[in-house]
């Protein structure tokens, strides 16, 4: 009789069905103890929300922010004596300027009706006789200027002017802006990196200690001539499933807490007269989190496995 | 089965626990290994197991030659044997079905042949009714008569025993060794370390007895 070249259905077949036989049991284990592994898990979970909500606030920062052009603009606040033409005159003469991209003309009119909207102040400024704000040239110089020192050179050009009071650069603020969201996401991540090894460790060490109290079934397990990878399997899938319920964790944390900012948040732009609304985890990157998270959980569980492991042999 | 060629075998510069030990265990004999406890019973079960390697001399097991047997592939060595500890080793959290079905859930036996297999090495040891109780529920007795169910559940052709009525009391004694003799009569090799002379005594097979080491009697007794 013929030996059948494929393996005999009294054996379940390859990579799956082992893999399934020690997803289906590391799940069951943590079913089973449910209070240490959700300890385990928040700490996880609270470990991976800190970093993906920072994350999110920086995105919501940078979309906010990316309306903004990046311009320098100087003002010119002109001496209370320049007259509207002799104002008008020097714009012309400003904008023959190869530096000056842009000069407009803010007359003390047109300056009291802005602040009178923008501030509330609008009863009190029409008990005023006359009205105390100057003309003002707002210069945008020229974008072949870029550099700070450049452009701090035309401010001192400006201020030479004899029409001018007042020259003050407004440059810095959305520079500063984007530094400061620079300095942030570099701090995210370092932070993120951290909060990643500390869920190795976690993972790691609760992984080991389960290796230690599973020790006699190890060794049994060995003695009746289990290979390591199967002895191994269990261990990492516990880890991988730590971390997706830490992620899951993770993901419900932010969710929740981006609900409880959402109301503030929508009031504050409403004050800004802005149409801006927070957005949550897109599709990417809550993906992302998940496979962050297992990850993590995968590589501390090998870490402990590897070093344990291979210690505990039948004697 | 099982030879061993001039084996020596010295833990950590104590005195050799094993020195300059040969025999042969034929392929369906049954044998008994005997003398006082740090005589080497246990070393020489160990070393066919591979769970220790020898200091010098060599150990075949199933034809292969142990002494280049690389790690790796231990675990195919022990899935063809089935060992039986003194201390049955059962794995406490798990049900006595599951606790036998562990070496077939190793090589990947599919659900279905492993209830089969379980459920008729449990009846061979009498103790079918048990198979969902969990060990700590057990007399030891039944006890080791699980870790004998588990240890034939894979139908191997080598049994070791390493003082399997160590714990027991006569009568139940007398009825693992009776379980044992079965085994032999279809085929499987057994060697057994036993300390007890006057139960080995009353069974007649080989005997092969160790004193400090050394192999100083092997024959069949009484004849």
């Amino acid at each position: 009789m013929a030996k059948p070249k494929k393996q005999s259905p009294q054996f379940i077949n390859g990579f799956l069905a082992k893999h399934g036989q020690a997803f289906f049991f590391s799940l069951g284990k943590l079913w089973r103890q449910p209070l240490a592994n959700i300890m385990t898990i928040a700490v996880i979970g609270i470990a991976l929300a800190l970093p993906a909500t920072l994350f999110i606030l920086l995105k919501n920062v940078q979309n906010l922010s990316q309306g903004w052009h990046d311009q320098a603009q100087i003002s010119l606040f002109l001496n209370q004596d320049v007259s509207s033409d002799q104002a008008h005159s020097l714009k012309q003469q400003l904008q023959s300027n190869n530096n000056i991209a842009q000069v407009i003309y803010i007359s003390p009119e047109q300056g009291l009706k802005q602040f009178e909207k923008q501030s509330g102040f609008g009863n009190v400024l029409q008990q005023l006789n006359n009205n105390p704000l100057p003309g003002v040239l707002e210069v945008v110089p020229a974008s072949a200027l870029n550099s700070p020192i450049e452009i701090q050179a035309l401010v001192e050009q400006l201020k030479q002017l004899p029409e001018v009071d007042v020259a003050k650069l407004d440059m810095g603020w959305v520079k500063r802006l984007f530094g400061i969201i620079n300095l942030a996401q570099n701090a995210v991540w370092g932070l993120a990196l951290l909060l990643a090894v500390a869920v190795i460790l976690i993972v790691g060490n609760t992984i080991r200690l389960s290796i230690q109290n599973h020790k006699d079934e190890i060794e049994i397990t060995k003695l009746v001539g289990a290979t390591d990878a199967f002895v191994r399997r269990p261990f990492l899938y516990t880890g991988i499933l730590y971390g997706f319920f830490g992620a899951l964790i993770a993901y419900l944390l932010v969710g929740f807490l981006l609900v409880i900012l959402s109301n503030p948040i929508a009031n504050l732009s409403n004050l800004y007269q802005s149409d801006f609304v927070l957005s949550g985890f897109s599709l990417f990157s809550s993906e992302m989190l998940f496979m962050i998270g297992m990850g993590l959980g995968l590589f501390g569980a090998w870490l402990a496995v590897a070093r344990q492991l291979r210690k505990i042999e039948p004697s | 089965m099982i030879q061993f060629e001039n084996v020596s075998k010295r833990y950590n510069r104590s005195q050799d626990a094993l020195s300059n030990v040969s025999f042969h265990l034929d392929q369906g004999e049954m044998a008994f290994l005997t003398g006082h406890s740090g005589a080497g019973k246990s070393t020489i079960l160990k070393l066919t197991a591979l769970i220790e390697r020898p200091s010098a001399g060599q150990v075949i097991v199933n034809q292969q030659n142990l002494n280049r047997y690389p790690r790796r592939k231990i675990p195919e060595l022990r899935r063809t044997l089935g060992i039986i500890f003194q201390d049955p080793k059962l794995i406490r959290e798990r049900r006595v079905f599951d606790n036998v079905a562990l070496p077939l859930v190793i090589s990947s036996y599919h659900p279905r042949e492993i209830a089969r297999r379980v459920r008729a090495a449990l009846d061979k040891v009498g103790l079918l009714h048990k198979e969902k109780s969990f060990p700590d529920e057990l007399s030891g007795g039944e006890q080791q008569r699980i870790g004998i169910a588990r240890a034939v559940v894979n139908k191997p052709n080598l049994l070791l025993a390493d003082e399997p009525t160590g714990n027991l009391d006569p009568n139940l004694s007398a009825e693992i060794m009776r379980l044992f003799e079965q085994f032999n009569q279809v085929g499987v090799a057994l060697l057994i370390a036993s300390h007890d002379l006057s139960l080995i005594a009353s069974l007649r097979h080989r005997i092969i007895t160790l004193d400090q080491g050394k192999l100083i009697n092997d024959g069949l007794r009484g004849e």
